[in-house]
């Protein structure tokens, strides 16, 4: 695996030989703490990191021969602004086997919809949280972020955050996405009809991957999909095609390339 | 019931001296004395000092003159208030509530007590018997109110004993002195000088003229009027009783003197934990804590601890002591151990061992939803039920978390829904329609899509058996548009179904 490209943009001491591997679908979840960047007008977000809850889910479901299924709860946490712009879950539109497990939180602030995420995320009881907060709000500092990333790391508890409209800013987020909308591939009996969910997806920093863009593909997220559907991923560019980008690491610098001034 | 100590200083100069009045010390002439701007003065004398001519507030040196072999002692107010404060407690066999009146006098609440004593009069007697008994020259009186008794105790005949079914109060006290009424020195001279001398001659003059002439009505004691009516009881007077605060102590009588570090360290452990059970019974902390340690030659060794909180962990008890008791030593050997809380303070119960449990191990979901639910409102906490309705946001309900889902039939997944829904569907402006009715560009939120694939429509038509007949049905189409976003409009009518004008688009769910 040639790693030069990764090695000239890392700082030296970070162990190289962990961050070779390359992400895929169906690995079971490393990291607990996931946020994902999205645009509040569609729900690409939520259903990015609904896609990817279930993949780790189903990744993390260790014995094939438990005779009860896995019925805990999940809990999907929304702040005001961002249920304002993106809309309250839709139970009709949930996958089958998540719609009856959904306990919703509606936070007025965003200090209150962080104390939900850390309440949830100290129950035992949840299989995951999904967090949508909107914006950058001042509650979600750096502290917050790493108050976050220490209970999920303590109780086990997967955390994804759905980001809507936020610049990239300081965050202890062992991953983070960004994702946008991809055209669907046409289902095969209605070419004229939107098919499986798809996104483009680009993981620009995690702790033990390399950076890389997929176009994600679920088809058992909607729920007239195949029940047995999963995460398909197929990559646009990894670690040979573009270098990656660390300019989240400073404030206010993400957004743009660092060359821009 | 009102016991006026008289001599409380002397007396307590007295009991100090151990000699019984009248004999030993006290049988030469005695002043006891407090230093003021103007050199020593005179506070109390005892009986031979007052025989030869010295008196209260008279300074040293002119009692000197008078009786040159006058003996002179320091003064001690603030154990004098100590000691009726001590006495008022000890005055509560008489009654449920006492209250000091200082400097020298006690009031305690006999009411509904007399009967256990075989009546008032004896209960008069048994107090002065037993004032006597501890050696204190007091005089004591009973009265139904608490300025009736205090009259009666400082200038009524020695005894006094007045019932609530005697004959009229004000003529069994008109004999008393205006200094009867507890009133400021500068108003008895007023007094005195207006000629009113008696309790009677006060009663006998109008209410209006006494009204007129004592305006102050802030302070009893500057009114005599207001201390009239508490006398007679036609105005309540409050009292702030006394309440003894024991100190909580515990203890242990070894039967093996010990002489070892470590065993000590084993009984302070014991004590702080028997500590911290009887501090946790009274819902207290402990400020301060004393830990006397009783020697078999007899010595006493007392530690003392101070904490900047209150607190009552045996093992934080026990750490903090653990450093005190290094020069410790123990002879031939400690056989009793005392622990006292001098000072606590009220230190509310806290759940610490299960505050940690749900640290380790994580809160159940019930735990977690009361938390949720505590700090956020029981309407912020749901999870959507299906509800039965074709209406696509009437056809789940929001119910509290925990509810159980109610039996209902098996879906029709047959159409897909998005997966959120707007709380309120937005319009959206059509700007180029395709000759199939579907727009082609549309704006929202003021970005343009172009839609490039559809699905549609689903007619849903609303629900007549409870809306009016004017709503209008809606055709759904799934979209997505050139960029890839997915999401579900519809076209609220048709054109010419004669409920309205031409037919508006919305968006109304988002799709992954």
């Amino acid at each position: 695996m040639p790693t030069s490209t990764a090695s000239t943009a890392l700082p030296p001491g970070l162990g190289m030989p962990a961050r070779t591997a390359r992400w895929r679908p169906g690995l079971a979840a490393t990291c607990h703490h996931t946020e994902v960047f999205a645009s509040s007008a569609e729900a690409s977000g939520a259903g990015l990191a609904l896609a990817l809850a279930i993949d780790a889910l189903r990744a993390a479901a260790a014995d094939p021969a438990a005779d009860v299924p896995d019925e805990r709860a999940w809990l999907w946490v929304q702040d005001k602004a961002a249920l304002r712009l993106s809309g309250r879950p839709y139970r009709p539109g949930l996958p089958a086997t998540l719609r009856h497990r959904l306990i919703h939180v509606a936070a007025d602030k965003p200090e209150d919809a962080l104390f939900a995420l850390e309440e949830g995320l100290r129950c035992r009881d949840l299989a995951f949280v999904i967090g949508e907060i909107a914006g950058n709000p001042r509650a979600l500092n750096f502290t917050a972020s790493r108050r976050l990333s220490l209970a999920a790391e303590k109780h086990g508890v997967p955390l994804w955050l759905v980001r809507l409209d936020a610049r990239r800013d300081l965050g202890s987020a062992r991953m983070r996405w960004d994702a946008a909308p991809a055209p669907s591939q046409p289902p095969r009996w209605n070419p004229q009809a939107p098919g499986a969910p798809s996104w483009a997806a680009g993981l620009f920093r995690a702790h033990t991957f390399q950076p890389g863009q997929w176009i994600l593909r679920d088809d058992g997220l909607v729920p007239h999909g195949r029940p047995h559907g999963k995460l398909v991923a197929e990559l646009v560019s990894g670690p040979n095609a573009s270098p990656p980008d660390h300019g989240d690491l400073v404030r206010r610098a993400g957004d743009r390339p660092l060359a821009a001034g | 019931m009102a016991i006026w100590c008289g001599a409380l200083a002397i007396d307590r100069w007295r009991l100090g001296e151990g000699c019984a009045a009248g004999e030993g010390a006290d049988a030469q002439p005695l002043a006891l004395i407090a230093d003021t701007a103007h050199g020593p003065r005179i506070t109390a004398a005892n009986r031979a000092g007052v025989q030869s001519g010295a008196c209260a507030g008279m300074m040293l040196a002119d009692a000197r003159a008078l009786c040159p072999q006058l003996a002179v002692r320091p003064a001690d107010p603030a154990g004098d208030l100590a000691f009726l404060e001590s006495l008022a407690l000890w005055a509560q066999r008489w009654g449920p509530w006492s209250a000091i009146d200082p400097p020298d006098g006690i009031l305690v609440d006999t009411t509904d007590a007399a009967h256990l004593f075989g009546g008032e009069a004896a209960m008069l007697a048994d107090a002065q018997r037993l004032l006597a008994r501890r050696g204190l020259s007091a005089r004591a009186a009973m009265a139904p109110t608490a300025g009736a008794a205090w009259a009666l105790a400082h200038h009524g005949p020695d005894g006094a004993l007045l019932l609530a079914s005697d004959e009229d109060m004000a003529s069994r006290l008109a004999a008393l002195p205006a200094a009867a009424l507890r009133l400021d020195d500068d108003v008895l001279v007023l007094l005195r000088r207006l000629g009113l001398k008696r309790l009677g001659d006060l009663t006998g003059i109008g209410r209006d003229a006494l009204a007129r002439r004592f305006r102050t009505r802030r302070s009893p004691a500057a009114n005599p009027l207001t201390r009239l009516d508490q006398l007679l009881g036609s105005v309540p007077e409050p009292l702030l009783p006394v309440i003894g605060v024991a100190a909580p102590m515990v203890q242990r009588r070894l039967a093996e003197p010990i002489r070892h570090r470590a065993l000590l360290d084993r009984v302070l452990a014991d004590l702080a934990r028997d500590m911290a059970r009887l501090l946790e019974a009274q819902g207290q902390g402990a400020r301060r804590l004393e830990l006397g340690l009783w020697k078999v030659d007899g010595e006493v060794l007392v530690r003392r601890l101070e904490m900047a909180a209150a607190a009552r962990d045996p093992a934080h008890v026990c750490r903090l002591f653990a450093a005190r008791l290094d020069d410790l030593d123990a002879g031939f050997g400690i056989e009793l151990a005392r622990l006292r809380a001098p000072w606590t303070e009220p230190l509310v119960m806290a759940q610490a061992e299960l505050d940690a449990a749900a640290e380790r191990h994580g809160t159940s979901l019930a735990a977690c939803i009361d938390r949720l639910t505590v700090r956020l409102g029981a309407d912020a906490v749901r999870r959507p039920l299906p509800h039965a309705s074709h209406l696509p946001e009437r056809a789940q309900r929001w119910c509290p978390p925990l509810m159980a889902q109610p039996g209902a039939q098996e879906t029709l997944d047959f159409h897909a829904r998005p997966l959120k829904l707007l709380d309120r569907a937005e319009p959206i402006a059509v700007i180029y329609e395709a000759p199939g009715g579907l727009p082609r560009l549309f704006r929202w939120r003021g970005h343009v899509h172009e839609i490039a694939r559809a699905e549609g429509p689903e007619r849903i038509a609303p629900e007549w058996w409870r809306e009016k007949s004017t709503v209008r049905l809606r055709d759904y189409y799934r979209i997505e548009d050139s960029t890839g976003r997915r999401y579900w409009i519809y076209r609220h009518g048709l054109a010419g179904d004669g409920r309205g004008g031409a037919p508006e688009w919305f968006l109304q769910g988002l799709a992954p």
